[in-house]
């Protein structure tokens, strides 16, 4: 019996996908079927790209069914790569050329308020991912996707990195626990990825196995691609700063919440009295580094008022940012996470006030008789960039400013 | 088919005649002038009516006996019940089983619920429709199977078609949620009330026999009397008209989807950047989740600045009945009612009104209110760079859904298509479009998720967005975005056949559709 290998999603749901299915055959010649609902359109670009890919897999004989609802290039040769190499023990990528416009990379302190995360086998909500604001974009491989898609998510997300636009975002892959993970990284590192998340962080040497990896497979020292553990149950909690601190590539430090919660044996509620700890934990620890505190994600979709509350709260405990996993929720964590107006005010103040003293030459910053520590001058810089950054302040803002 | 095609003033290809009869090929907007009368039947007389009134008669299939239903008649019905629709179905079965053929079914629009009717097109007794032909129907006549050419019209459009004789009506259906036994009807009670009977208008006053078929039979008067019982001949009662559950439809709930939901929200921006939301103003969110989406996002700003429309032009639904009941507008001028809210506001709100394709959409009329609508959100299978958009075919060339109100909707003061860049890699901006439905020069505005394209010859808008945040982009830079995602489509191919004509407004050609060639 000749074996037939399958890739993809086919459903009533599924859209801007498809089902691949190979089988190889003794004998006969090349044989396509394809079954598209975009045919009329793409029918014949569809069948290139098949015959393409087995000619350069060196496969002669062999049933290619393509069941298909709109899926893009990129989707579709991640699927038929992925059921080609079920068959073929091969290391040789199929790869679409990267689109120029993702070649960019992103800084250390770059600000992380919103990640989205996206299911890495769901190609449909990869597409327009980008368009929502989100600061960074998780392409996960980890808890998204079902056991026995892992292997062909991979190629879909490698995919992804080259063809899709993600708008700017910071290019993000959140890879398995380790030791799948590691495997993982072959995958997308050569492809700009611009920060790994390593889910389940306990130990400092897990940091470490990644860095190395990723250096390896970029040939030099990694300095390029970024690090978030994400620190997912008490042991994890306990040895947060040394994660931290564990490899100058980290740049953040992330909660999550489901997982901890679980692990000390309680229940996760909306308003966080069982994590108080952990959270504290994780931004003292972050800060310590010297990197960002990330919080978790909040997973009522539907109920965006108790989402700002929870942003809010987050960012009163020390956190710089939080996952999101609707772009619905994306809005309102960037809001929640600028400055306010009260903040801006502030810090304007204090900013008028540094600047008049470096200008009179004095050493200290007083304002209001008050003595203003470097730290908060240095706060309130920043909040007065990031309010312009977003557009609630002009750049101008000293002209009309009014003491 | 020896007819001759000419080039029509948009540039496309189309008959003289179409199935046997003479038509005019679209000459622009504004370019056509009717002459001649309205068309009129015949005069009745009280002689041959129960002097008690009582028209009503044992079941459907003796009603269309005693109108005289026979070979080659025009039977029309009407698509208050949407998916819910039981009447159709009935009075082709009658007919069958009296043995009748060739009929012309033309009803107001058809569902996939009709699906059931292919087999009499088949077998002949239905011979061709003239209407919507959505899903299944639509497959079928761009398969090549129907035997002669569909003709697609507009709410406006039948009405105008109805009285200006194109089409004459030789028995009208019309299914009421109740009615009394002189055939006086409305669709705001009974247990499959549908909301207005707006479409029925012009078959009650033009068609030869008009028949009224309901479920919930009451003693004179049945009030309102939307459909008056003068104009009916006889009345039927049947156990069930239509199924109340599928009389809601599926597209009339908000969007959840993130971009269609970022779409409205960038459309409703737009119309306050631009002060196209003014106190006063009016406008038109027909249904479809993303348009529902528009209308909520403008109650959001219509309360934070204090002030309230004039009037909304239904499609009604829940979310239009609140803003209602909420004061945001004084009154719902409702075409036809989506949902079981707008069935109750209709019912008990006097500032909820029902109106007909007649004082909404007849372009051969002394004037229509569609033109004083500040603002219509619509939608569009595909528009081109051009502006010209096509509501009835997709991208493969088949013929899946009907023109509703749409063009008639085109004259509103600003026409707005908040329309995904692409759906499940169809673009939706082509060079040129499949089937042209309306012409680009009514068409102000396309706000997709990748940014807004506003036409040039709307410099005013250009202008009014010069300073604000929102996206603005040529057409063409959007079109260019879609194809670099996407890859470039193919066209589809076609026959040389025509299996359906598109009317504009005036009972003119705008385009016509032609055979899919289908995968051996």
């Amino acid at each position: 019996m000749a074996i037939t290998h399958i890739a993809g999603n086919k459903g009533d749901k599924i859209r801007s996908d498809c089902l691949v299915s190979l089988t190889l055959t003794a004998g006969k010649d090349i044989l396509i079927n394809i079954n598209s609902s975009v045919k009329a359109m793409y029918g014949e670009s569809i069948n290139t790209l098949c015959r393409d890919m087995l000619n350069f897999y060196g496969i002669e004989h062999a049933r290619l069914e393509i069941d298909d609802r709109g899926a893009l290039p990129f989707t579709l040769a991640a699927r038929i790569e992925a059921v080609i190499r079920k068959h073929v023990d091969t290391d040789k990528e199929y790869l679409l050329p990267i689109l120029p416009e993702n070649y960019y990379t992103t800084k250390r302190d770059t600000n992380r308020f919103s990640r989205l995360y996206l299911p890495g086998n769901n190609p449909k909500l990869f597409i327009n991912a980008g368009i929502y604001g989100s600061h960074g974009i998780i392409l996960d491989l980890e808890d998204s996707v079902a056991p026995d898609k892992k292997y062909e998510a991979r190629f879909l997300v490698r995919n992804a990195l080259r063809s899709v636009d993600f708008c700017g975002a910071e290019r993000m892959v959140r890879i398995n626990q380790l030791p799948a993970g590691l495997d993982d990284l072959t995958f997308v590192v050569p492809h700009h990825v611009n920060l790994i998340l390593i889910p389940k962080c306990e130990s400092a040497g897990q940091i470490v196995q990644v860095d190395e990896k990723i250096s390896e497979i970029l040939g030099h020292k990694n300095s390029e691609v970024y690090l978030m553990p994400i620190i997912e149950s008490a042991l994890g909690v306990m040895h947060a700063f040394e994660i931290a601190s564990a490899s100058e590539n980290v740049v953040a430090l992330a909660l999550g919440l489901e997982d901890y919660t679980a692990d000390i044996g309680v229940q996760r509620t909306t308003e966080g009295g069982e994590s108080y700890f952990a959270r504290c934990m994780v931004v003292n620890a972050a800060r310590a580094a010297g990197i960002q505190p990330i919080d978790s994600v909040f997973s009522d979709i539907d109920d965006l008022e108790a989402l700002a509350g929870n942003a809010r709260q987050s960012k009163s405990l020390g956190f710089t940012g939080m996952g999101c996993i609707h772009p619905r929720q994306v809005p309102i964590i960037n809001e929640t996470f600028l400055p306010t107006e009260t903040e801006i005010e502030k810090a304007k103040r204090i900013v008028i006030a540094y600047e008049m003293s470096k200008k009179e030459g004095i050493g200290v910053v007083a304002l209001d008789s008050k003595m203003i520590d470097p730290p908060v001058v240095k706060r309130a810089l920043r909040n007065i960039q990031l309010a312009v950054d977003a557009g609630k302040l002009s750049k101008n803002w000293r002209d009309t400013y009014e003491q | 088919m020896s007819n001759k095609l000419v080039k029509n003033a948009a540039g496309r290809m189309v008959p003289t005649e179409i199935n046997g009869r003479p038509v005019v090929p679209y000459r622009g907007v504004g370019k056509y002038h009717p002459t001649g009368n309205k068309h009129a039947p015949n005069i009745a007389s009280n002689i041959d009516y129960p002097a008690d009134g009582n028209k009503l008669l044992p079941s459907l299939k003796e009603a269309l006996v005693k109108c005289g239903l026979k070979d080659g008649m025009t039977l029309s019905t009407h698509h208050h019940f949407r998916e819910g629709d039981l009447l159709a179905t009935m009075i082709f079965d009658c007919a069958s089983e009296l043995g009748v053929k060739r009929l012309r079914w033309f009803p107001s629009a058809s569902f996939s619920c009709h699906a059931y009717l292919l087999k009499y097109l088949d077998d002949g007794t239905i011979n061709y429709i003239e209407g919507s032909m959505n899903g299944p129907l639509g497959k079928y006549c761009s398969e090549g199977k129907m035997k002669k050419t569909a003709v697609l019209r507009s709410h406006g459009g039948r009405y105008q078609a109805v009285q200006d004789g194109e089409v004459k009506i030789d028995i009208a259906v019309i299914g009421a949620g109740s009615a009394d036994a002189f055939g006086n009807a409305n669709g705001v009670n009974g247990p499959s009330a549908s909301g207005v009977l707006g479409f029925a208008l012009a078959d009650a006053q033009y068609a030869d026999k008009v028949i009224v078929v309901t479920d919930n039979l009451v003693p004179f008067p049945c009030i309102p009397w939307q459909i008056q019982g003068n104009y009916v001949d006889c009345t039927v009662k049947v156990d069930k008209v239509g199924i109340p559950e599928k009389i809601v439809s599926g597209t009339t709930k908000v969007t959840r989807s993130p971009e269609r939901l970022l779409i409205a929200e960038m459309t409703a921006r737009f119309c306050d950047v631009t002060g196209i939301i003014h106190e006063g103003f009016s406008f038109q969110a027909g249904a479809g989740g993303t348009a529902l989406s528009v209308g909520n996002y403008f109650g959001d700003i219509m309360r934070e600045k204090g002030i309230k429309a004039r009037f909304a032009r239904g499609g009604s639904n829940k979310y239009l009945v609140s803003m209602l009941e909420e004061g945001l507008v004084d009154y719902i001028l409702d075409g036809q009612t989506f949902d079981l809210d707008g069935v109750r506001s209709i019912h008990d709100n006097p500032n909820h009104v029902m109106t007909s394709p007649f004082s909404s959409y007849n372009y051969h009329s002394k004037g229509n209110f569609a033109g004083m609508v500040d603002v219509v959100i619509l939608g569009a299978t595909e528009v081109d760079l051009d502006f010209n958009a096509n509501v009835v075919t997709h991208s493969d060339g088949y013929l899946l859904h009907g023109l509703g109100g749409w063009q008639n909707c085109l004259f509103g003061k600003n026409v707005i298509l908040p329309i995904p860049l692409f759906r499940d890699r169809i673009p939706v901006i082509r060079d040129e479009v499949t089937t042209l439905c309306g012409p680009g020069e009514l068409i102000d505005v396309i706000i997709t998720e990748r940014g807004i394209a506003i036409n040039p010859l709307r410099t005013d808008l250009i202008e009014k967005v010069q300073h604000s945040d929102l996206p603005i982009k040529t057409i063409g830079q959007l079109k260019d975005e879609a194809e670099k995602i996407c890859g470039k489509p193919n066209k589809p191919e076609f026959t040389d056949k025509i299996v359906a004509a598109i009317k504009w407004v005036d009972g003119t050609i705008i385009d016509v559709v032609k055979q899919v060639v289908v995968d051996p």
